[in-house]
């Protein structure tokens, strides 16, 4: 039995969007995660005792998108419970620009939110390229009314954009699917199994081909450069627990569809192919990341670009294999929780400083010690340095440049790293440290500068998960990460 | 008269539908185009069975299927939205119909080349189905790219999906039924989720042209 990981929320998705009862509604919602997060442990217990089908299936990649899914989403829950309890009026202010407007119907936002759980985990177990297709796809819907949640023009641009661009690079996805069965003279299921172990009866031509279709196709929902422009947009005007859903987990799940065309690929003796596509994108996504985050002005912005930063830097790791491609999958662990940290501590500051322009927030460690400290924690640990996860992952997946020989990419990857390290510093330094300003405090009496402690603590825990994985990987982790990396082609 | 042949018809529709939402101004016609497209396009696969008897279940079933979502609900879905958002006519868009349809005969030209250089190994069902197909898609981007109303978007983005079900029929691919069902259903929603947020989209701004949607940029 694996499908009740799908079928639970949405399920209780469903109840969600009827019930009229708040309260219920939001037991619905931690039930929703919490009942998630059990399913998950349990499933990576007795993993061995479910056998794959035709349609679905288990394998270290899923199951590892699958918990940071999870654990993302049980953060998520809790900041989301006490987000709406502030926002229990009937029209909200504005945090940017003051005007006063009505959030769209709650119900309609948890009932979403949980759907959007059971798409992406539904993306993660699917063995079938039809059915992860229409996962894909659903978790576009699912997650477009979740962005126009605060109902104002810039929401609804942001919202527009998403699912205009994700649905055009989907569809290409599709053309994939189809060109994929072709290659393999429609005799074949587009299981992944059958088209790993039938690999060499697959026309490379038309390989190669449905491998392109679905770079673009779910690239695009991925964040690829350059498919990536819907990104920042709705990274930044959805609310913060929804940039942290995207960003960490949906993310994630978009690159899972390529991954599954990857090991086709691979097992048809095409790596160099796919290999070498996903290293130019990831390399080109981490310059465009670079080049859009030196002087950004605002804050929310920065994270978006941020990751678009990772995704290359998985892409990358992914593309050139071994060593970095076990590297890419801790990467993609370390990055979404570090991202779910920075985004909820950036609705905290939102909420406080009503600004996204980072130049306006300042001294965030006398205002707000805990969000401050968290702000810059995750900030040191989003730049990969010691002694958090990604400095370890980073570090993994240039040793595996290396070990490849390839000097030029190992460069740039550095370089590329080196600027963005620089251009973040320059943005959230000053946002830190600084003294209070008195006629800062006067004018910005209304706002009340008490810091919600509640809030920091999905923050708390995911930076203390990014703490350990940087500080001690259990050596059974370690294993698990490099059958992942397998599992999706590496070599 | 062989099967062929008809289906070889049925897609010179398409490729004319095409032409006609490439030229038409009103949102209707455009709406009403896209639903004689969607007929077209969803005879095309039974067209192309050999016989009769070569008529399964699941084909019949499947083209009966988008039949009623592509050819009728979506585009009931859509005049709806015309209506509730009172704007009948894409007023001047980035390129203009003239130019448009040069655009779409060179297009028309390239996707046949294209097709058989990658046709010539394939033992395509018909000629005429890979270049139109391709040349759907080509459209579908195209009006997406070149039109400012949020609403010809989506049939842009309609047209896309109708050249990559053409696709599907032009390789003859067989995906099974829970797929294509899932593929329709995401459709659907997408068109209907669209449909909404064109709705909210006009109640704020009163107005529904994407490119004055232009605030969030870097």
């Amino acid at each position: 039995m694996l499908l009740h990981i799908v079928l639970i929320p949405a399920t209780l998705g469903l109840i969600a969007l009827v019930i009229r009862n708040r309260p219920l509604r939001w037991l619905l919602l931690i039930a929703g995660g919490v009942a998630h997060g059990i399913s998950v442990v349990l499933l990576a217990m007795h993993r061995n005792g479910i056998p794959f089908n035709e349609w679905i299936g288990l394998d270290d990649t899923g199951l590892l998108f699958l918990s940071i899914t999870s654990i993302l989403f049980a953060a998520v829950s809790f900041y989301t419970i006490l987000y709406l309890s502030r926002e229990a009026g009937q029209t909200t202010q504005d945090a940017v620009e003051g005007f006063l407007f009505v959030n769209h119907p709650e119900s309609i936002f948890i009932g979403c939110l949980l759907l959007f759980l059971s798409a992406m985990s539904l993306v993660c177990i699917s063995r079938n390229f039809g059915l992860l297709w229409v996962a894909v796809e659903a978790t576009t819907l699912a997650s477009a009314p979740l962005i126009s949640f605060h109902k104002h023009h810039r929401s609804l641009e942001a919202t527009w954009k998403y699912l205009l661009i994700c649905s055009v690079g989907i569809a290409l996805a599709l053309l994939g699917n189809f060109f994929l069965s072709y290659a393999g003279s429609g005799r074949l299921h587009l299981n992944v199994e059958a088209l790993t172990s039938h690999a060499g009866q697959l026309n490379p031509l038309w390989l190669k081909a449905s491998f392109i279709m679905f770079l673009v196709g779910y690239g695009t929902k991925m964040g690829l450069a350059p498919m990536h422009n819907w990104l920042p947009d709705a990274h930044s005007e959805a609310p913060s627990m929804v940039s942290t859903l995207l960003s960490g987990a949906l993310l994630n799940c978009a690159f899972l569809g390529i991954l599954r065309g990857h090991s086709v690929l691979s097992a048809a003796g095409l790596r160099n192919f796919s290999g070498e596509l996903l290293v130019f994108f990831g390399l080109l996504s981490m310059l465009i990341a670079a080049v859009f985050i030196i002087h950004q002005p605002d804050y929310k912005r920065m994270l978006a670009y941020s990751s678009i930063e990772h995704m290359g830097i998985l892409s990358l790791g992914i593309g050139i294999g071994g060593l970095s491609g076990t590297g890419a999958m801790l990467h993609a662990t370390s990055h979404s929780l570090t991202k779910g940290m920075l985004f909820l501590c950036s609705g905290q500051l939102l909420h406080f400083y009503k600004t996204k322009n980072a130049a306006d927030v300042r001294h965030v460690f006398k205002t707000l010690p805990i969000t401050g400290f968290l702000w810059f924690a995750g900030f040191l640990a989003i730049t990969g340095s010691p002694p958090f996860g990604l400095f370890t992952s980073e570090l993994v997946i240039f040793k595996g440049i290396i070990e490849n020989s390839r000097w030029f990419i190992a460069g740039f990857y550095l370089l590329f790293l080196f600027v963005i390290f620089i251009a973040m510093a320059k943005i959230v330094i000053p946002m830190t440290f600084g003294q209070a300003e008195q006629t800062m405090e006067s004018n910005s009496q209304p706002n009340d500068f008490r810091e919600q402690i509640w809030f920091s603590g999905p923050s708390v825990a995911l930076c203390a998960g990014v703490l350990i994985l940087g500080l001690y990987i259990p050596s059974r982790l370690w294993q698990f990460m490099a059958h992942a990396a397998q599992n999706a082609g590496g070599r | 008269m062989n099967n062929s042949l008809w289906a070889e018809i049925l897609v010179l529709g398409v490729v004319l539908t095409n032409f006609r939402l490439l030229a038409s101004s009103r949102l209707f016609g455009l709406i009403d185009t896209m639903q004689i497209q969607a007929i077209a396009l969803c005879a095309i696969p039974i067209a192309l069975a050999p016989s009769a008897s070569a008529l399964s279940f699941r084909l019949v079933m499947l083209a009966l299927i988008t039949l009623a979502v592509k050819g009728w609900i979506l585009p009931r879905l859509l005049k709806h939205a015309v209506q509730k958002t009172n704007i009948q006519r894409e007023i001047e868009p980035f390129v203009g119909y003239d130019f448009s349809i040069m655009v779409g005969i060179i297009l028309l030209g390239v996707c046949f080349l294209i097709s058989y250089r990658f046709g010539t190994d394939a033992n395509l069902s018909s000629h005429f189905l890979l270049p139109s197909a391709l040349f759907s898609l080509l459209i579908g981007l195209m009006i997406i790219i070149s039109r400012r109303k949020a609403l010809t978007q989506v049939i842009g983005y309609l047209t896309m999906e109708n050249g990559v079900y053409l696709f599907g029929a032009a390789l003859a691919i067989k995906e099974p039924l829970l797929v294509e069902m899932g593929v329709l259903l995401d459709v659907f929603v997408a068109v209907f989720i669209m449909g909404i947020t064109i709705y909210q989209i006009n109640s704020e701004f009163d107005h529904i042209d994407t490119d004055r949607l232009s605030e969030l940029k870097d």
